[in-house]
């Protein structure tokens, strides 16, 4: 069969990308293998248009065992446990298909976790959808929240932490990223490179089906008005199966037989087998008569492009096969020997006594194009000169209308549909600064939490990238923890245009600047590009999951107030920036002006200094200052702790409205009992941190001076009853 | 006091309830669902999760486990079987407990804290415990328990009705059931009180951290 320009496009290649696989391959490439080619060289599998921009962050730590480039990311957290995670995407079929999606994007993610010889212990999510009012949101906010409910809570790992927004540039394309987190033993982490020639390749876990083919080169392209065509390439996940296989993976890996692992992701059996051999730089042979497929008559094509779910690839010790075999027949799952690696650099691939395909593998996992793609810097917007008539906005209306928004309210509504108690080491739960797991059995624990600001990254990258990193550290430091590494994943628009490139470049830089000064390294993650729909792209989107180490779980912090009459303080000076805060935005309706400022001194000063209160067990609730500003913060802390708090405003107020909604970084509010209030302010100042008494909790009513008086019982219904309403 | 855990596909909360037990000293095993006999012991505990995935009907394919044939032997000599979540939902498939467990009214999976109070006080399970109202956590799908009127009243005639969601302050009201079942029921108990289902989950409540401990009133009275 000749292969035409048609087909070529059609793989989602360029003429020219074609004509260096002819030039690769010395001769033309057959249909197969033209696609295992289009498999390895799209954007999510080869990171053709990132690559050179990632290579800015910074990966390693002291904590550090394994940085980006294996299944997931490794982390040390003392004794002889490490915890393994990773953040990915799964925007494209999420839109598609929402629930099955969902489901497999934690399935996807599940598996990349515990390939690695880890149990995963929690997951999270991110999830951006169009704004309410468009018609397609409740739809895909209902089978995007089902979907990863039914996945996690059939599997049984604690659906812990997450963050939901609206916007109407994810109306025709929504972000859905998760989480996982896993926990193994250092001694017993497994890799992704294959050694040894003659070593039985094993394939385990669900039959192949035709589900998913060319599902990696979906992600990786626009959507138009005809991607509802684009259904059957989204995967059906099965959360019994991948259960049986976490199992049966772990039980094997108790012995000494797998010599490298990978889970069959994007790309299916082609990824797998080719970066397996192609990292230990052997060649590897496959008889694809001896794959176990769901379906009559499949082809060679449909089996190696096939992403259907729940399936690994083990290279094991030669002779160790039956013993492997047993755990899975168990089980009941899939086990055959479907080829061996060889020295020959090639990847072959049989069927029916024939070969069918014959690639040298540098080809296919090296030597994917690299693009150094045209790129525009963002200027800082320039700040609003004229004064901003506040008349006509009571304090009182935008404070309501500030915590019923649906960025900002409660997301019970979601999260109560995660089992985020399974496994019982759950300590601290969704809807919190951070989660918190404690390690079973032993009193240290891990926080997490995972974070996105899409509005200050559009309005300027570099700052926008920093700020991320900044709001996951403090996170992190709020509920106690010491921050040790973050996950990413980069959501963008379409690479090929140079305003969406340069938002990529400036937001990659941003997180490597914050990473670099928080010494918060990136150990995992992934990029998806092409988030765009006729032309228009989402809002540039990094997300950032962050893990920091408990010491000791009993002294966890939470934001809850604790008791009443005790002093309010706050931490981090406030300037009063408004423009891109949710006042200003939603309330004002006016978006420009530049984001807040991001100053990485104060931020790891504060940071470091809330630790140093914790630790010393003076403060007895810790919130960060986030979008809504000083009193969002606040009425949160009133509603988790059923306390109310009276708030004074400084004297020399220039805007009472600048005060209490601005969204300058940096900040925290700390309950202190009222006899620690002077060892508190003596610790701030000795470590030159700017803080000021707010206010004092108080019996039922949060009030702000004399501007107004609110019960917590209205306050309560005011956050927690947006989902409700919308969706009944 | 010796307890066996068994473990079916698909089961998530067997580590979690066999971690429980072993806390509170009970000499626990745990016991895969293929195989034909039970070791010696007192209590079977069939824990939560997701049996072969819930497919077909929550419970249904783990109720024709061979293991549970020993099961029901074990229960028909007096022995004491736990079923909680899921465990709740084969027990009642195996037909060892009355009624159904319907999908939740909202059609939606529930986790969340939930107080019950314990409204029967003469089981082996039960008969220790002081606390009138129990913080315990929910986590399923299909929870709504139901039955006919006349099962109803001959649960409530013979006591056999062992937990029902209240509020903090142990009052039995609509808004204090989470999944719409009948009587606010979240656990019950056969004839002669020996097998006991439930939806909610003690082995979760057994940390002295933040939100609840209070699943240790229940082992502890197992025990004795």
């Amino acid at each position: 069969m000749k292969i035409s320009e048609k087909i070529i496009k059609k793989h989602g290649l360029t003429l020219s990308e074609y004509s260096e696989i002819n030039k690769l391959m010395e001769r033309d490439p057959n249909l197969l293998e033209l696609g295992l080619f289009s498999a390895m060289w799209n954007e999510h599998c080869s990171y053709k248009s990132s690559k050179k921009h990632l290579k800015k962050l910074p990966t390693k730590n002291k904590k550090v065992i394994q940085g980006p480039g294996e299944n997931a990311g490794v982390i040390d957290i003392d004794d002889d446990d490490a915890i393994i995670f990773k953040i990915e995407s799964h925007n494209h079929p999420s839109f598609l298909e929402p629930y099955q999606g969902a489901a497999t994007g934690v399935g996807g993610i599940l598996r990349d976790v515990f390939t690695m010889g880890a149990r995963p212990i929690a997951n999270l999510n991110v999830l951006h959808f169009g704004e309410p009012s468009n018609s397609k949101t409740k739809n895909l906010l209902n089978g995007v929240v089902s979907g990863i409910g039914g996945y996690g809570n059939c599997i049984g790992i604690p659906t812990v932490g997450g963050e939901t927004n609206f916007d109407e540039s994810y109306n025709e394309n929504i972000l859905v990223n998760a989480m996982s987190i896993g926990l193994a033993k250092k001694n017993n982490i497994f890799y992704s490179k294959a050694k040894g020639i003659n070593k039985p390749v094993v394939y385990v876990g669900s039959k192949t089906g035709r589900d998913g083919i060319h599902g990696a080169s979906m992600a990786s392209a626009e959507f138009d008005e005809n991607s509802e065509e684009k259904k059957p390439t989204v995967q059906v996940g099965d959360p019994f199966t991948e259960k049986l296989l976490l199992e049966a993976c772990l039980e094997l890996m108790k012995k000494n037989i797998i010599i490298s692992i990978q889970d069959m992701g994007a790309a299916g059996l082609t990824s797998s087998s080719i970066e397996m051999s192609s990292k230990g730089n052997l060649g590897i042979e496959l008889n694809l008569d001896k794959v176990p497929c769901r379906e009559l008559n499949m082809t060679p094509y449909e089996m190696m492009l096939s992403e259907s779910q729940e399936r690994m690839l083990m290279i094991l010790e030669s002779g160790k096969e039956n013993e492997a075999q047993k755990i899975f027949l168990k089980w009941g799952l899939d086990f055959s020997v479907i080829g061996i690696t060889t020295n020959t650099k090639n990847i072959v691939l049989k069927y029916k006594n024939k070969e069918v395909a014959n690639v040298p593998l540098k080809a296919l996992a090296d030597k994917a194009p690299v693009y150094d793609r045209k790129w525009i810097s963002h200027k800082l917007p320039k700040k609003i000169k004229k004064k901003v008539n506040y008349n006509g906005y009571k304090i009182k209306d935008i404070f309501k209308k500030i915590i019923n928004h649906p960025n900002i309210c409660s997301k019970k509504w979601i999260w109560e549909q995660y089992d985020h108690t399974v496994m019982a080491d759950t300590f601290i739960r969704p809807g919190e600064n951070a989660a918190v797991i404690r390690i079973h059995g032993k009193n240290k624990g891990i926080a997490t939490s995972v974070d996105s600001s899409p509005i200050y990254c559009e309005s300027h990258p570099l700052t926008g990238g920093k700020q991320i990193v900044c709001e996951n550290w403090r996170n992190l430091v709020s509920v106690g923890s010491t921050p040790i590494a973050i996950t990413n994943c980069l959501n963008f628009g379409s690479p090929e245009k140079k305003e969406i490139m340069g938002q990529f470049v400036e937001c990659v830089q941003g997180i490597s600047d914050a990473c670099n000064y928080l010494d918060f390294p990136v150990v995992s993650g992934n990029v998806s590009f092409y988030n765009e729909t006729n032309g228009r792209g989402i809002k540039p989107t990094p997300t950032i999951g962050g893990v920091g180490k408990i010491n000791n779980v009993k002294k966890i912090m939470t934001c809850a107030f604790k008791k009443e009459n005790s002093n309010i303080i706050k931490i981090g000076k406030t300037e009063g920036h408004v423009t891109q805060s949710i006042f200003y935005r939603e309330v004002l309706g006016i978006k420009d002006g530049p984001p807040p400022e991001i100053n990485l001194f104060n931020e790891k000063n504060n940071g470091l200094t809330i630790l140093e209160l914790i630790r010393k067990e003076l403060v007895m609730a810790v919130h960060d200052i986030s979008k809504g500003g000083l009193i969002a913060a606040i009425s949160k802390m009133c509603i988790m702790g059923n306390i109310g708090a009276k708030i004074y405003l400084p004297k020399k107020l220039i805007s009472l409205h600048n005060y209490v909604f601005g969204e300058d970084q940096s900040r925290y509010l700390i309950e202190v009992e009222e006899k620690l209030t002077n060892d508190v302010q003596k610790i701030l100042e000795k470590n030159g941190v700017y803080s000021e008494i707010v206010g004092k909790t108080q019996n039922n009513n949060l009030e702000l001076d004399k501007e107004f008086s609110i019960s917590i019982e209205d306050l309560k219904r005011e956050y927690f009853n947006w989902f409700d309403k919308y969706l009944n | 006091m010796k307890s066996t855990v068994i473990i079916f596909p698909g089961s998530n909360c067997d580590r979690d309830i066999a971690n429980a037990l072993q806390k509170y000293n009970f000499q626990n095993k745990m016991l895969w669902h293929n195989e034909t006999e039970l070791p010696k012991t007192d209590l079977v505990v069939l824990p939560g999760g997701f049996s072969y995935g819930d497919y077909l009907r929550t419970g249904s394919i783990a109720a024709k486990s061979k293991i549970i044939t020993e099961v029901i032997k074990h229960s028909n000599k007096g022995g004491l079987v736990l079923g909680i979540c899921n465990g709740f939902q084969i027990l009642i498939e195996t037909g060892l407990l009355p009624g159904i467990l319907l999908r939740n009214k909202k059609l939606k999976f529930i986790s969340k804290d939930v107080y019950v109070k314990v409204t029967n006080k003469n089981s082996k399970y039960f008969k220790e415990i002081k606390q009138k109202v129990l913080k315990w956590h929910i986590a399923h799908n299909e929870g709504n328990f139901f039955a006919n009127k006349n099962i109803i009243k001959k649960l409530q005639d013979n006591d056999q009705i062992a937990l029902k969601y209240c509020d903090a302050s142990g009052g039995i009201k609509q808004d204090s059931n989470p999944n719409g079942s009948i009587e606010n029921i979240a656990g019950i108990l056969n004839e002669q009180k020996n097998i006991l289902g439930m939806m909610p989950h003690p082995e979760r409540a057994v940390n002295e951290d933040i939100y609840s401990n209070d699943g240790k009133f229940f082992f502890e009275s197992l025990l004795t």
